[in-house]
């Protein structure tokens, strides 16, 4: 940890960036993200089990980018995230400093956004035994109780989008959902409305979710999103095999092998 | 109405209960939900918790839902034929378990959907409305009810106060007339006034910031960098606006299927990139600052300028369903 | 009683399997009238919405169709929509939205038998099914709720 706070400060210092993204206390016994300009303030970086929010959405904020390069503290989701920030060509080399961070607060520094995923090779994303249990028991259910279950699952969704503006991959200025010519998705939160924005959601981010889960962290009445993107990862895994992000790979759905299999077309 | 005090025993508050689901009233009541704590409808009293300092939504959905018909029409040949909401009738609704926070923030939701032009459909939903609330014998530090002009045994808002006893029996305040005849209408349930205070059962809860300080204040700060540095955490989400008991801004949304077609009222956000983007592409609130700026003002200057009261009752949802935990008793401490 | 009609709307691409279903009226074959063709250029132009959309609006069954792999008029639309329709359909199954209603398939501009028997299968199939309620009720609720 004080690895972590003297590298901040130095880069700090010597003007190498003009912000750090970090994590530092917060209400009660939360922490949130916090932006420090000043060197003596990375005394306030804290870095433990409870700093879940992914600080990678805030490296496509135009108001975080105006305060200049940032150093961003980056545990393994945010780590994910950033490689995938830049395997879709928001993110260059040298445009952010990466100060990672392993489980156990140590500062892992990488020269190159190559080197993330050097690093993260060995440490692939995997879906816990949890989750794949309740997909299984999902999928088992007859088609209609699977549907009623969704719909009432989905009820208590309010179209709030924090599980949008909490993803680090929804970065679009204009959101599908926010254009009317036409409105393509309900705005309102009545069951269609909420049905077709988690279909949307899920589908934008097919082959793209890294599994951070901000979305189901963030989502105020906790509604289990995280088993739709999931269960997408595990689809993008069997079918393709290409699970997680990469600089050397297309975007799964922007991209395609001619002898991509399937069972279901005739 | 002056008002009047009564003891109710415990079993005689799920006669209560019973008598008003008995009675064909829809009830809202807060209920667990894995870790949350939700105002749902209940059928049985076994359903309702006491386990929560505040649900983590609020119960204006009741008299403002968040999504409503405003009117549908239909098109024919010869006409076009509108069915208009306001000629609804809607049911009875009993809120049972809001807190004084709660029953408080109605007052300024009255306001404001009666300001210059009285709302149909709100005005009809909240008349069907009695709201049965209980005091907080705890609260946590996200809660500032004593800061805004509240309190853990406020009655504002509230047409009868239940403030559990060290007996487990309650102290029933009757606040209107409302309350008066639901006593009334249950008389052998009520007994005479208990000795026991209330004050002693109630939280103790901090007075963090005084309210008419704060918008004094506020007149000169509309400039100050505090509003970029505050929000910088900000995702722009709605969860403050649609956990708050007060906020009642919506998009009226018109969904069109060939000739027939409905006018829905729904939540929204100040939050919200979107909120005051124009047509032009001109947005008068570009930065998430901006955004930030105006809850606040509007909150803590700009209502109880105009109303005498402010549009926040310290329940501290906003604070505790925010994402990025952004704090508004911090933000506006700091001021 | 009458015998319960789907409706079955089709998207199909201009080059092959619209010209394919051109194949199956010239040639007299006859077929279920229950599908509305919808002419796209590309199958890769199909927006996964649209399907839903169809849905909501009352079909009870969808026919997706478009040139075979390596011969799509635009090189690899058809491609990109083989993927597409992969994690749509998986995402349809995982949230119980009825993937037995939503016919794939290749239908080349020479295949004019074939586009006749894929929608009298996907007819019969439909029609055993039945009308797709669930969807329905969940499209159609503003019809009777005042609020939600």
């Amino acid at each position: 940890m004080k690895e972590l706070i003297q590298k901040a400060a130095s880069l700090l210092e010597s003007n190498a960036v003009q912000v750090v993204i970090g994590y530092g206390k917060g209400s009660v016994d939360r922490t949130r993200a916090i932006f420090i300009t000043n060197a003596a303030d990375c005394e306030q970086l804290i870095f433990d089990s409870r700093c879940i929010q992914n600080l990678a959405v805030y490296l496509t904020k135009a108001e975080i980018k105006k305060l200049g390069k940032p150093a961003i503290v980056a545990s393994i989701p945010v780590l994910r995230s950033i490689l995938q920030l830049a395997a879709e060509n928001q993110i260059k080399d040298n445009d952010i400093v990466i100060l990672g961070v392993t489980p156990e607060s140590e500062l892992v520094e990488f020269e190159s956004l190559a080197a993330i995923e050097t690093y993260l090779s060995t440490k692939q994303i995997a879906i816990e035994e949890k989750y794949r249990a309740t997909i299984e028991t999902i999928k088992a259910m007859p088609v209609s109780e699977r549907f009623a279950y969704w719909v009432k699952e989905l009820e208590l969704c309010f179209k709030c989008y924090a599980c949008r503006s909490a993803c680090p991959l929804c970065y679009c200025t204009r959101c599908t959902v926010e254009n009317n010519q036409p409105q393509w998705i309900s705005v309102a939160s009545h069951p269609l409305g909420n049905l077709e924005w988690h279909i949307m959601r899920a589908m934008h981010l097919a082959g793209r979710c890294t599994d951070c889960e901000a979305c189901y962290n963030a989502c105020p009445m906790g509604i289990p999103i995280n088993l739709l993107t999931k269960s997408m990862l595990q689809d993008v895994n069997d079918n393709f095999g290409t699970y997680g992000p990469s600089l050397n790979r297309d975007n799964t759905l922007s991209s395609f092998k001619p002898d991509d299999k399937e069972s279901f077309i005739r | 109405m002056q008002t009047e005090n009564h003891l109710i025993r415990k079993a005689s508050l799920e006669k209560l209960f019973n008598n008003l689901v008995g009675n064909g009233k829809t009830v809202f009541a807060p209920k667990a939900k894995g870790k949350m704590v939700l105002f749902e409808k209940v059928q049985t009293f076994e359903e309702i918790t006491e386990d929560y300092i505040v649900t983590t939504n609020s119960a204006k959905s009741v008299v403002f839902p968040r999504t409503e018909k405003v009117f549908s029409y239909k098109k024919t040949k010869e006409s076009t034929e509108i069915t208009d909401a306001s000629n609804n009738t809607f049911p009875d609704v009993v809120l049972w378990g809001t807190r004084p926070c709660d029953a408080a923030a109605f007052i300024p939701l009255n306001n404001t959907f009666n300001e210059e032009y009285p709302d149909i459909i709100y005005n009809k939903r909240s008349q069907k409305v009695l709201v049965l609330s209980f005091s907080c014998s705890k609260c946590d530090s996200y809660c500032f009810c004593t800061s805004v002009n509240g309190g853990p045994g406020n009655t504002t808002g509230s047409d009868i106060l239940f403030t559990k006893l060290s007996t487990g029996d309650y102290l029933a305040e009757v606040i209107t007339n409302k309350g008066k005849q639901l006593v009334t209408e249950n008389s052998s349930l009520f007994d005479a006034k208990p000795e026991e205070s209330k004050e002693q059962n109630l939280a103790l809860v901090t007075a963090y910031f005084n309210q008419e300080e704060i918008q004094a204040k506020l007149q000169n700060l509309f400039e100050n960098p505090v509003w970029d540095e505050k929000a910088r955490a900000c995702l722009g989400c709605g969860s403050c606006a649609y956990v708050c008991p007060v906020c009642s801004c919506f998009d009226i949304q018109d969904e069109a299927h060939g000739s027939k077609g409905t006018r829905l009222r729904c939540w929204d956000s100040c939050g919200f990139g979107l909120f005051t983007l124009h047509t032009s592409g001109h947005n008068p609130r570009e930065t998430q600052g901006a955004r930030w700026r105006q809850r606040i003002l509007h909150k803590f200057l700009y209502m109880p300028n105009k109303t005498k009261v402010a549009g926040c009752v310290g329940c501290g949802r906003c604070s505790r369903s925010c994402p990025a935990d952004i704090n508004i008793l911090e933000t506006v401490m700091s001021l | 009683m009458t015998e319960f009609e789907p409706k079955i709307v089709a998207f199909v691409c201009n080059w092959c399997t619209y010209a394919g279903a051109d194949l199956t009226g010239t040639s007299r074959i006859k077929y279920a009238q229950n599908v509305k063709i919808i002419r796209f250029p590309c199958t890769g132009r199909i927006d996964f919405m649209l399907l839903l959309k169809s849905f909501g609006e009352g079909a009870d069954g969808i026919i997706v169709s478009g040139c075979h792999p390596n011969d799509c008029h635009y090189t690899s639309g058809n491609f990109h929509a083989r993927r597409r329709w992969i994690m749509f359909r998986g995402l349809l199954d995982m949230l119980g939205i009825d993937v037995r209603r939503i016919q794939y398939s290749w239908v080349s501009a020479a295949e004019g038998a074939k586009w006749a028997d894929i929608v009298n299968t996907t007819v019969t199939a439909i029609r055993e099914l039945g009308p797709y309620t669930d969807y329905a009720k969940v499209a159609g609720y503003l019809e009777k709720e005042a609020n939600v």
